[in-house]
């Protein structure tokens, strides 16, 4: 009886929510739930006498703030070092976006390509690599030392200054793509016509390109920024104790301490840091325009 | 006009030109850095695979062919690399249907809760992957389901899905709605319309979201570590050897999986190019 009415008012329902409805039942059930439970995980506390990692339910909001408190250094290392990466990042792809855009020609579709490419080869080989090249042994540091550039103590690994440079190096096609999609939609007569009202080539590109070009610069730098203020492998192959991020204490609350609802609440912290920024960013930035 | 500027050429100082000719080609010359930075590790990482560097693979010590022939040579190594294509390929198969499921949903239809579903669509990449990683860990945990190869797949699903959605969606905004109005109108019903014109339409799409989804989940450490438990997968590999020096043998894989990668780009912009110029 139930069934036949239910596929009764399934064959009522219009063809799009059940296109959507596997998907949604997916996201539903291994996306939301499982924040929904790390929030719920947040609030909890050591049993009394009972073993490392078992918590009960207790509603103490004041985790929060405890962990907050204690950790915030790091957060705000992660807010800062993945400002200066995207902000590294963008002043990079930039150029790199218009020149694929405006100056390639034929090789357009080639040194897109190549923009991608590096992607292929696992992000974790590529990191090494740059400790490596960055370390006492590889072809960076003895040049600098030997002309003085860099002192004898000075090291380019293990600084917060690696872990930037790593971030920056990790995400830039995440800049790159979305830029380069919205300089390529830009009609160059647009910049001819500003030429032609005799503006010279920095009031066409600040009057003119950049504005045109605004969808592809907020879109490049969330794309940067967020993976990048979640990141803790950067920091952990290239940085130092001292450089640590907000990720690194998430994941070893997780598996080392065994304290979850630290680990919970500040990756609730985290995630409502992000979207408030995020949201304030596009408000700012004024595009509705999302991805 | 170019004449004229040409036979002005000669009378101008050498430095004068050359400061000119740097700022006509300093967008090239930046752009010329820039791809050196983006493959300066690629070319490291590919210049390593061919070192005889014993177990840790940090300095040059000479050439060698070995760890191309031998490339299971280090321990453990293979049977990440065979856990990690075996995830991303279940991984790529469920998220490119239901993804492709969603895309056809939102990019067709106008229905009530549209804007939600993109919203759901964009939450899951507005959230850092150690969240994701950390939030599914606990929901396992909680259902006493041990992190593992299922879990580790289920994670990959739900990041994988929003790409898949994003890439198919851009594709079907992009088609001519004329060409399946024209099949309708040579009496083609709707299921024959979708199948012999949306769908090859859009396959191209499909197939670039279902690359990019197993290129996402090969190379995913953070929330593969979060819920794989014992299992390795290549990056967990290289995460945890990178402590004591990576074995060469994870070059090779890297830059194999590079050239691979690379060929079937290529490949599939020059059949994108041929079918263009048949049409």
């Amino acid at each position: 009886m139930i069934l036949m009415r239910m596929s009764k008012a399934l064959s009522k329902v219009k063809l799009p929510y059940l296109l959507l409805l596997p998907g949604f039942l997916f996201l539903f059930t291994f996306f939301i739930l499982p924040i929904l439970n790390l929030a719920q995980t947040s609030t909890q506390t050591p049993i009394a006498g009972g073993d490392t990692g078992e918590y009960e339910q207790t509603l103490r909001f004041a985790n929060y703030i405890d962990a907050f408190i204690e950790n915030r250094e790091q957060f705000a290392r992660s807010f800062i070092f993945a400002i200066c990466a995207t902000l590294l990042a963008l002043a990079i792809a930039y150029p790199l976006a218009y020149a694929i855009a405006f100056k390639a020609g034929r090789f357009k579709n080639i040194l897109l390509v190549l923009i991608i490419a590096p992607f292929f080869t696992s992000f974790l080989l590529r990191t090494v690599a740059w400790k490596q090249i960055l370390g006492e042994e590889g072809f960076v540091v003895p040049p600098l030392r030997t002309f003085g550039i860099i002192g004898e103590s000075t090291t380019l690994t293990s600084t917060s200054f690696a872990v930037v440079i790593g971030m920056t190096y990790n995400f830039l096609p995440f800049m790159t793509l979305p830029l380069y999609a919205s300089l390529e939609r830009i009609d160059p007569r647009t910049m001819e016509a500003s030429g032609d009202l005799y503006a010279n080539g920095i009031t066409t590109f600040r009057r003119v390109t950049l504005p045109l070009s605004m969808p592809g610069v907020v879109a490049g730098t969330l794309l940067t920024f967020i993976p990048a203020a979640g990141d803790y492998v950067n920091a952990a192959i290239l940085g130092n104790p001292n450089s640590k991020m907000l990720g690194n204490v998430i994941e070893s609350r997780f598996f080392k301490i065994v304290d979850y609802p630290t680990a919970a609440a500040l990756s609730f912290t985290l995630m409502a840091a992000i979207l408030i920024l995020v949201t304030l960013y596009i408000r700012k930035a004024g595009t509705e325009e999302l991805v | 006009m170019t004449k004229v500027k040409d036979a002005t050429i000669p009378t101008i100082p050498v430095q004068a030109r050359l400061s000119r000719w740097f700022g006509r080609n300093l967008i090239r010359i930046y752009a010329f850095f820039g791809f050196t930075y983006l493959f300066i590790p690629v070319a490291y990482t590919f210049a390593f695979s061919f070192n005889d560097s014993g177990k840790s693979n940090l300095i040059w010590k000479g050439f060698t062919l070995k760890n191309w022939q031998n490339p299971c040579g280090a321990p453990e190594i293979c049977t990440a690399l065979g856990n990690s294509i075996k995830i991303g390929l279940i991984a790529t198969i469920f998220s490119t249907i239901l993804g492709t499921m969603i895309a056809f949903a939102i990019g067709r239809y106008a229905f009530k809760g549209r804007s939600t579903s993109n919203l759901l669509i964009f939450l899951p990449m507005a959230t850092p992957e150690i969240v994701l990683g950390a939030s599914l860990l606990s929901l396992f945990l909680v259902f006493q389901i041990n992190p593992g190869f299922w879990p580790t797949v289920i994670a990959h699903v739900v990041f994988c899905v929003s790409f898949v959605v994003v890439t198919v969606k851009a594709r079907i905004a992009s088609l001519d709605p004329r060409l399946e109005q024209a099949a309708m109108d040579l009496y083609a019903n709707e299921f024959q319309t979708f199948r012999r014109v949306t769908l090859p339409l859009v396959a191209p799409g499909i197939a670039a979201a279902a690359l990019l989804a197993f290129s996402l989940s090969f190379d995913d450490f953070i929330i593969t570590n979060f819920n794989s438990g014992t299992l390795t997968t290549f990056p967990k590999f290289v995460y945890v050897s990178a402590a004591r020096g990576i074995p060469a043998q994870a070059n090779v894989i890297g830059s194999a999986m590079f050239f691979l990668a690379l060929a079937i780009v290529i490949a599939g912009q020059l059949i994108s190019k041929k079918t263009k110029v048949t049409k």
